[in-house]
């Protein structure tokens, strides 16, 4: 080691200023142990006054590429401000080392991270989500041609895919749908009970709770269940098997993945969506039924007598007719997310929340198009 | 001289029995990994290679034995003592293992951030620095891993591994699934990297042209068993039947001829 007159620290990195003017020793581990400590004192040290500054770098006991980077960022700083630098008594090791990592030639400076104004986020998501928008309604005229050209040849439908599908979204969603509009009807019967009998309107609960179930809340309920359980599934699905190939390795052997994932998942949970609508309308009904007795003494024979009336046929057409279109809306946006999936497992991630989102957000806005029509029509 | 030759021994492992039910996988293997050195583990597929890497990095627990890194007993460690351990080595896996949410160069900022309080400006430089060793391009620093071709998410991979400055670098087939150029590339890169920052290494693979340009010392595993360690030399002169089949099948004929051209 050479001769260190210069003050030495054990342990942690340090810089020192010498007693001769212009000398500044490097002592410690210049390791990634010392360098956190040394990047906050090197930002304040106080540099010798003008002319040649030596760095006597005989003190520094261990050196690894953070310690050699940070004594390289360190020089050239000083050089790009005009000061002569002379790096002395550094180790041969340390010395390859550091001429390693200056000769790849990395740039002090930070990459300036060039700041999006306002402007050119507002563009570039706005951009982002026509794109979408489009890429939606494209992939929603594929799959409607797709289903209009095998409801002509049905005999390409995988009928095996569909009913494997129509097991799995519609037979095993029935017990959550279920307990769900259950609940729902209870909930409902039971907060209209309080205002009904301050007007002794007790019968007309059946009402309430007929019509708002049967017409609007067990087919928004019933979708919303099915686009959380099926909707994301699909795109967890497809998604997954874009990253490993398997949708590419499909095309190459000549099938087309729409007809074998997107088809069989659109046709089963059209045919899923509106039978179990019929089934959450009872189960909402039911609910109603029992909180009825309960809280208003309103009897199941008198509230179904009254059922007839209150609701009418068309009411309880309209919310099964609605059903296939929230079916084809929620499989092909789940399908179509799933394709936008790229190469990672964020991604995956990422998608399926958009898919969930954006197929309630879609349902719900057809919902709302729905009531507008019919009001038009005045059913 | 027995004392200083276990001081120097980076990796020491003493009759280490490995079961999968009752499969047994390694029947007492004992080997020693020197300070400085490139060390390979070879054998047939099946042959325990990657378990026992496994089990040297703390993944996977054999059934008895002892495995001492660094000098110390690793067997039996809790994660929280395991730590200052796992800072002190590296660990590049087969298919890189970079996270696909973040960039290359947050996939080697990673442990720097994690284990260092170092600013975020100067983890960025010394994640750039490691990308640069590994002799990958600058710009590909902002990249995501699904953006990068193998040979460079392997390159990215062995650079997360080094963040740390690690002493001792364990390698999992760096080779593997790589187009000739690109696998020596990685060939020189290993022996580079030994040189530049003093690494003790530790590779996995069935590449015999890395071995016959990187490895100073090979054990071959096999039938359960270490069945010889040795120089590359030592071991394609001995008359092991395994051995013999594993270097001079049609393959290792052809990398042992090539080395013998180039003498």
């Amino acid at each position: 080691m050479g001769a260190n007159t210069g003050p030495m620290q054990m342990g942690g990195a340090d810089l020192q200023a010498g007693s001769t003017s212009g000398e500044v020793f490097c002592t410690g581990d210049w390791t990634l142990r010392g360098v956190a400590r040394l990047e906050r004192h090197l930002e304040s040290f106080a540099w010798p006054g003008p002319g040649e500054i030596t760095l006597d770098a005989g003190g520094v006991t261990t050196m690894d590429t953070s310690g050699a980077w940070l004594l390289h960022r360190t020089i050239r700083a000083l050089e790009e401000r005009g000061r002569q630098v002379r790096l002395r008594g550094l180790r041969p090791e340390f010395e390859a080392l550091l001429s390693i990592i200056a000769a790849r030639g990395i740039s002090v400076e930070d990459r300036v991270g060039h700041a999006e104004s306002i402007l050119a986020r507002i563009g570039r998501v706005a951009w982002g989500r026509a794109r979408n928008a489009i890429g939606i309604i494209a992939f929603l005229g594929e799959g409607s041609l797709l289903l209009a050209r095998s409801l002509v040849r049905p005999r390409r439908i995988r009928w095996r895919a569909v009913l494997h599908n129509l097991q799995i979204a519609g037979f095993e969603a029935m017990p959550i749908t279920g307990l769900l509009s259950l609940l729902m009807g209870l909930v409902i019967a039971y907060q209209g009970a309080g205002q009904l009998q301050r007007f002794g309107a007790n019968i007309y609960v059946v009402d309430l709770v007929g019509l708002a179930m049967v017409r609007e809340l067990s087919p928004l309920l019933t979708a919303i269940i099915v686009a959380g359980r099926s909707g994301s599934a699909y795109t967890a699905q497809i998604g997954t098997m874009k990253v490993t190939e398997e949708i590419d390795a499909l095309r190459t052997i000549g099938v087309d993945p729409m007809e074998l994932l997107v088809l069989p998942k659109v046709l089963a949970l059209m045919v899923a969506l509106p039978l179990l609508t019929v089934y959450t309308d009872i189960m909402g009904v039911v609910g109603g039924m029992i909180m009825a007795r309960t809280a208003l003494d309103v009897e199941f024979g008198a509230f179904l007598d009254r059922f007839n009336d209150a609701v009418s046929l068309s009411s309880y057409l309209i919310g099964i007719g609605k059903m296939p279109v929230f079916a084809v809306i929620i499989a092909l946006v789940g399908c179509y997310q799933g394709f936008q999936v790229t190469g990672s497992a964020d991604s995956v991630g990422r998608q399926t929340t958009v898919s969930v989102v954006q197929s309630i957000f879609i349902v719900i806005v057809a919902d709302a198009l729905f009531s507008i029509v019919f009001n038009w029509l005045d059913i | 001289m027995a004392h200083a030759q276990r001081v120097e021994a980076v990796i020491e492992i003493r009759d280490l029995n490995t079961r999968f039910g009752s499969a047994v996988v390694h029947d007492n293997v004992s080997l020693a990994v020197e300070r400085g050195e490139i060390f390979a583990l070879v054998g047939a597929s099946g042959s325990g290679k990657s378990t026992l890497l496994r089990e040297m990095i703390l993944l996977q627990r054999p059934a008895s034995g002892s495995i001492r890194v660094f000098g110390d007993e690793v067997l039996g460690l809790n994660d929280e003592q395991a730590l200052p351990l796992r800072r002190r080595w590296g660990v590049m896996f087969e298919r890189g293992a970079l996270f696909s949410a973040l960039t290359v160069t947050e996939n080697v900022g990673m442990p720097l951030k994690e284990h260092t309080d170092l600013s975020d400006r100067l983890i960025e430089q010394l994640a750039a620095v490691k990308i640069a060793l590994t002799g990958l391009p600058a710009d590909a620093g902002s990249k995501y891993p699904s953006e990068l071709s193998g040979g460079m998410r392997k390159r990215a991979a062995l650079a997360r591994a080094i963040a740390l400055d690690p002493e001792l670098l364990f390698l999992d087939e760096p080779t593997a699934g790589l187009d000739p150029l690109s696998a020596s590339g990685i060939d020189e890169l290993v022996r580079h990297l030994r040189e530049a920052l003093g690494l003790t290494i530790m590779l996995v693979t069935h590449d015999l042209d890395l071995l016959w340009r990187t490895a100073d010392r090979v054990a071959v595993l096999g039938d359960r068993r270490i069945l010889g360690i040795g120089t590359m030399k030592e071991l394609s002169a001995s008359d092991h039947p395994l051995i013999r089949e594993y270097f001079y099948g049609p393959r290792g004929r052809a990398a042992w001829e090539q080395q013998w051209k180039q003498k």
